[in-house]
Parts: C-alpha cells; structure tokens; sequence
C-alpha cells in the first residue's frame, strides 16, 4: 500500500488576514514537505491545519485520498505531532512520560535502549523533565517520535534548542525514516540538508 | 520498508493511561489536591461560627452548608483541569492522539474526581458530625456527595474545556456550569434533609443517579467537542 498526504484548495484566514489562499501539495511515501517562510507568515497554523487542529476557511488534507476529517481516528494514528511546546510533563521523568505515549500509540520494536543512546539521553531516565535543559527535553521529544510506529511525522520547528550535532541527528533520523518509506512535513526557517526528495512551499 | 502495521493499544488503556499520568502528577504535587479540600472544610468550620453554634440551628442548616461547599470546592478545583495540558503542549499531543478523545478527557475527569470529588466525600462525615448530623443520616449523605460530586467533575469537565483558551477563565467557568449544577445542589441538599427528618429520601438518591448517569454518557463527547474548539 502506497501511503500519501494531499491537500487541496487550502485557505486560511486568521482575523483580518489571509494566511494563504488555493494551497495545494501532494506528498509520497519517502517525500518530504518543507514550508518555508519568515516569523509569523502561517506555518504552524498550516501544520496545525494538516494535524487538524485547525479548521480551514476552505479546501481539505486527503490521507491516502480519503479526507481526514472522516477518518480521523485513523489518520491520527499514522502520525506523531512535534511541536515548539513539547507536551512531555515537567513533573515526570523521561520514563514515565514515555510510557503514557506507550500506552496511547502504536510502537515500533526498535531497541530502546539504543534509541536513547543515539539521542544521547540514557543517563537522564530518572530525572523529572523539569531539571533538564531545553535541548535535553527536545530529544526526549525526539525519543517518543522514534519510538511510534508511525508513518508521517509533523515537526514544526525541530531545530528549536538543538545543538549543531543534534539539528545533524535530526536531518539524518529524517534521512532514515523517509528511506524507509515514510512521510515528513516540517517547517523550518534554518537551511535543511536533507538527501530525500523534497516538496517546498515557500509561505507569503 | 517499514509496513507500519502495529496497531494501537485500546480503548481502555488509553482511559487508565491519562488517568495514571494525572494521578502520578497530583501525587508529586499534593498541594494543588490538597486546595480544595482545605476549602470545604474551612468554609464548614466558619459558618457556626457565623450564624450561631445553636444545636437547632446547626442541625437545620447542617446539610445546606456542607453541600454549598462541596459544590464550590469542586468548582475552585475544575479550573487546572485541562490548564497545564494547554500550557506545556499535552493538550494538542492529546488532540492528535490515536485514540478517541472523549476517551481521554473522561480518563482526565476520573482523576480529577478522585483527587477532588472521592477526598471531599471521605472528610465529609467528619465535617457532619460537628452540625450534630443523626449517624444514620451521614451514609445518606455521603452517597449524596458521591453522586453528586461525580456530576460535577463531568459537567465541570465542559465548562474547563470551553475556558481553557482564556486566560483567567475561572468566573466564566463557574458562570457556564452553575445552571447545570443547581439541579445536583437542589436534589442533594434536600434529599440530606428529608433523610435527617425521616422522611422518604430515595427518590433523591435515584435522581442524583440519574444525572450522574446522563452525565457519564453524554459529558465526554461535549468535552472533547469543546477541547477542539477552544484550541484552535
């Protein structure tokens, strides 16, 4: 089965201004979509639109040519959501934050161990979230996309507090997991490197 | 290639897992458990002290105060529901999750209630034998409370989901759920009275049941629906 992510006809209008208007893009299997644009130009707001957490003034997402609003379910379990807020819990330990996404998502049989050590995080298991720097956090976060068994993956500013060698690690998990057949929607206003084919939409 | 065929966990323990996690969370912070618990019994200590320590007077508007309080304590609390989730991210993870969201929020609500609604029915009796509540009258009303107190978190659940966009959200919250709460208030109140009169109360207690019932099946479809529009 081919998997796909396609938009059509997308328009979004937030307050007095229109964020962008006729959007269209269609993504394969081992693609990538890059949006691109200064501060503020709308492209978390189209991240959240494709996630659906965000209501269009027109047009639809379609996963696998169905649109997602009908199969919610469905597509919100082929997807992992990484975003500027985390959504790990600061009072909780980097375990016990896992083990709630355990519980919510399917999850791939890598070895966890061996996650945590190219993430560079296995000595912080037992250490609540909250005594650990931003970057630190940021690839506990990583850690839990990894960890899903899940096709798409929608980043939003991945970047954010990473260090060279870890905005590196980022472009080569993307590497990887687009070889393997899966899809990725990432906004980004650093240059990405990326050795995949790449769809970019360049927001006004 | 990757086949991507794991399939989710289920239903249930997406329902254990948010309750756990809020759990766990409330039990490293006891203090924000602890707030509305404090309340209820600082608001029963102050009203004899108010009104006059009479026997006659403390027993007549013995389950009034204990109720009115109830209903606020629970109110105060409802608040942080769905607040830090929206703070820190957990709410839009929650959002895009593969299980159902009405799932999640009443998982949510389970554990609000017992680290709110269930500690308010257990101190409730102790609470009742200071305005010279009958022994046999105190289960009454502690299956009341429990009813009752279910209801809230539930219809709570709403008001906190619909607010949780705004910032200082606290009387608006109050201001949605009061209408649907009245009822809760009325039938419990009353029904701890006609039991201390001994007159027939169970119509009361079937009645609380009823709405907690209704609530259970219909406040975590209003939640979810709520949760999505206001974090828009």
């Amino acid at each position: 089965m081919s998997l796909t992510l396609s938009a059509d006809d997308l328009t979004l209008i937030r307050g007095e201004r229109c964020l962008f208007e006729g959007l269209a893009f269609s993504l394969k299997a081992g693609e990538l979509l890059l949006l691109e644009g200064r501060n503020g130009c709308g492209k978390t707001s189209l991240m959240r639109a494709i996630a659906g957490m965000l209501s269009l003034e027109s047009g639809q997402i379609f996963w696998n040519d169905l649109p997602v609003l009908k199969q919610r379910q469905v597509f919100h379990g082929a997807l992992v959501w990484l975003a500027h807020r985390t959504g790990l819990k600061g009072d909780l330990n980097m375990v016990e934050n896992l083990q709630f996404e355990e519980s919510l998502r399917a999850q791939s049989d890598r070895d966890r161990d061996a996650v945590y050590e190219r993430l560079g995080i296995e000595r912080l298991k037992r250490l609540p979230l909250r005594s650990l720097s931003a970057g630190q956090q940021r690839r506990v976060a990583l850690a839990r996309m990894l960890l899903a068994d899940v096709p798409l993956w929608l980043m939003d500013e991945p970047f954010t507090n990473l260090d060279r060698e870890g905005r590196k690690l980022v472009m080569e998990l993307v590497e990887e997991h687009l070889a393997a057949g899966g899809l990725c929607v990432m906004a980004a206003h650093q240059d990405v490197d990326i050795d995949a084919p790449v769809t970019r939409i360049r927001l006004q | 290639m990757n086949e991507y065929t794991a399939q989710p966990p289920g239903l249930l323990s997406g329902l254990w897992a948010t309750a756990r996690r809020d759990l766990l969370l409330a039990w490293k912070r006891p203090g924000d458990v602890l707030n509305p618990l404090f309340f209820f019994a600082m608001v029963c200590t102050l009203f004899p002290l108010a009104v006059g320590p009479s026997a006659e007077q403390l027993e007549f508007s013995g389950p009034g105060v204990l109720w009115v309080a109830a209903l606020l304590a629970t109110l105060l609390s409802l608040n942080s529901l769905f607040l830090t989730d929206f703070e820190d991210g957990s709410l839009d993870q929650l959002l895009v999750s593969a299980q159902p969201l009405p799932i999640l929020a009443l998982g949510k609500t389970l554990a609000h209630w017992l680290t709110s609604g269930l500690p308010l029915v257990l101190v409730s009796p102790i609470l009742a034998i200071t305005y010279r509540m009958p022994g046999s009258v105190v289960p009454v009303m502690m299956l009341t409370l429990l009813l009752g107190t279910v209801s809230l978190s539930l219809l709570g659940s709403i008001g906190a989901a619909l607010t949780v966009g705004l910032h200082r959200g606290t009387a608006l919250l109050s201001l949605l759920i009061l209408p649907l709460a009245m009822p809760v208030l009325i039938l419990g109140a009353n029904t701890v009275s006609l039991a201390a009169g001994n007159d027939v109360y169970t119509t009361g207690i079937w009645a609380l049941g009823a709405y907690a019932v209704a609530s259970l099946s219909l406040a975590p479809y209003a939640t979810a629906a709520a949760l999505r529009i206001s974090n828009e």
